[in-house]
């Protein structure tokens, strides 16, 4: 099997008195799809700030292509994160930008590319996401869905080796959800990158996983399968899928 | 009931130390990305037109109504000991050591100090600065360093654009309006004002520029950490207010920190 491309190591995290994550412990394999699932305030956000090296861990380690992020300084950090694309809950688009300076944010600030070069890059996105005639738009006169592509189309300028998706369809009606897994879904296959998806979207975004873990009172329970998680017999994680899954999801059904 | 006072006052310390630590840090940061590049000068172009030129009419405005009134008080005062062809010296000097440079940070951080923070307070709160940061693009740099560029500029420049307009509203007020001789109100300015008079305005205006940037933008960066502060827009808003009251009263200590220095 192949190495772990992110991997924490008795990972511990606190915020005041409250242990968020309690000596967590994940494997993350290229090129497949983990979902982190959990509650809310369970620490699945927390877990993405701290292999993103935004948020430092009280002990533990967190290994991304074996470097510990948690003991890097903001350069090694820098170089890094390069390997990363983020998609924010709210998409984090700087909102003083329109839609193509966002895109084209990363390509000018990390890349010698020409202004041409980047120009050509950015409407090729646009046109893949959807997104043409929009390119003009501020972030405040996008809907939801739209803020999302726009997101995705910015973390992608770079070909990330590892996507992290916080939350991709919170606030999204059930078509927009959709068309956000269809385009992850399509990204992905093009890119072929890593991904790591936080959400509360349970079962749809089981579709997608190769691999499900479930934060709980700060411990973290991983599973092979989806349909592992119904069998589950720790009272939390039963009540969990109670409240978010109304039928027993098999992964055979996914084509 | 004793302990928990002593507890209380221990907590308190350590989160001031904690705060000070992280707002010099900032500076530090900041600072540092003036000597990265490459320079940017489009940012700081930018920056110097939101701080300097939109600034130009509160400054315009202040300065003519702060040099209108030192020459109808200076009148009346020095008419008292029939000095009145010092009023130049008195006003020039009033606005080239004092008034000026405090009247024009005031003015800057309470037009845009609170922009900068507000700003850079809701781009954390929005996940924005995660967001460069995730992409490898330092916050300082893309940020922080051409705000702190664009106040060391505009600041010096905004506080001779206000002595100069104070000067000719006291010139109006004195000369024009009270009957005040014209050649003594500028033979009295020319002959007591001396370089270290406009050094001492130049030295403190870039002070107060620093403390303005430091203190606005250093609390927006911070807003997810201060204690008290509440979340979301009231946050932005209470620690908007503070950094402009926290930075006013920093130009009025350092103004007399920086008087007693250089007097």
């Amino acid at each position: 099997m192949k190495e772990p491309v992110i991997k924490l190591v008795d990972v511990v995290k606190d915020f005041g008195n409250q242990r968020i994550l309690d000596h967590v412990n994940l494997e993350i394999f290229p090129g497949r799809t983990t979902v982190i699932a959990g509650g809310s305030g369970q620490g699945k956000s927390v877990t993405l700030k701290l292999i993103l090296g935004l948020l430092k861990p009280d002990s533990g380690e967190i290994l991304v292509k074996g470097h510990d992020v948690s003991a890097m300084g903001r350069r090694e950090l820098n170089e890094i994160r390069s390997i990363f694309g983020v998609l924010f809950q709210g998409a984090a688009l700087l909102d003083s930008l329109n839609v193509f300076d966002n895109v084209a944010l990363p390509l000018r600030e990390r890349t010698k590319l020409s202004r041409e070069e980047i120009r050509e890059r950015v409407i090729n996105t646009l046109v893949q996401l959807g997104l043409v005639g929009h390119d003009e738009k501020f972030p405040a006169q996008l809907s939801g869905g739209m803020k999302k592509r726009v997101g995705l189309a910015r973390a992608l300028q770079l070909q990330p080796e590892i996507m992290l998706f916080d939350e991709p369809t919170t606030g999204l009606d059930p078509e927009k959800t959709r068309e956000i897994y269809q385009l992850f879904f399509e990204t992905q296959r093009k890119f072929g990158y890593t991904s790591v998806i936080v959400s509360h979207d349970i079962p749809k975004v089981f579709n997608l996983a190769d691999q499900v873990v479930v934060l709980n009172n700060g411990r973290l329970v991983s599973f092979d399968k989806p349909e592992e998680i119904q069998l589950c017999e720790i009272p939390e994680i039963q009540s969990f899928v109670k409240a978010t899954m109304g039928h027993l999801y098999r992964s055979s059904d996914v084509e | 009931m004793i302990f928990k006072f002593i507890e209380n006052i221990g907590g308190a310390a350590l989160y001031h130390l904690r705060d000070l630590g992280r707002m010099g840090v900032f500076l530090f940061g900041a600072l540092l990305g003036v000597f990265k590049t490459p320079f940017r000068f489009r940012a700081v172009v930018g920056q110097i037109r939101e701080i300097g030129a939109n600034s130009l009419g509160v400054i315009f405005f202040t300065a003519a109504f702060t040099g209108m009134v030192l020459g109808l008080q200076g009148y009346y005062t020095l008419r008292k000991f029939g000095s009145e062809g010092m009023l130049g010296s008195a006003v020039s000097l009033s606005l080239l050591r004092e008034m000026g440079p405090v009247l024009t940070a005031l003015m800057v951080t309470g037009r845009a100090g609170s922009a900068m923070c507000a700003e850079i307070g809701i781009m954390r709160n929005s996940e924005q600065l995660d967001a460069l940061e995730c992409m490898a693009v330092d916050p300082f740099r893309y940020l922080i360093t051409p705000k702190f560029i664009a106040t060391l500029i505009s600041i010096p420049l905004l506080t001779m654009i206000f002595n100069v307009v104070g000067i000719f509203g006291g010139y109006l007020a004195g000369v024009k309006m009270l009957g005040v001789n014209p050649g003594a109100f500028f033979s009295g300015m020319e002959s007591s004002v001396v370089n270290e008079d406009i050094s001492m305005g130049i030295i403190k205006s870039l002070v107060f520029a620093i403390l303005i940037v430091w203190i606005c933008t250093g609390r927006g960066y911070f807003v997810d950490k201060i204690e008290g502060a509440g979340f979301g827009a009231e946050g932005v808003s209470r620690v908007t207010t503070q950094a402009v009251v926290l930075s006013s009263i920093m130009i009025l200590i350092w103004d007399y920190i920086l008087t007693a220095m250089l007097l």
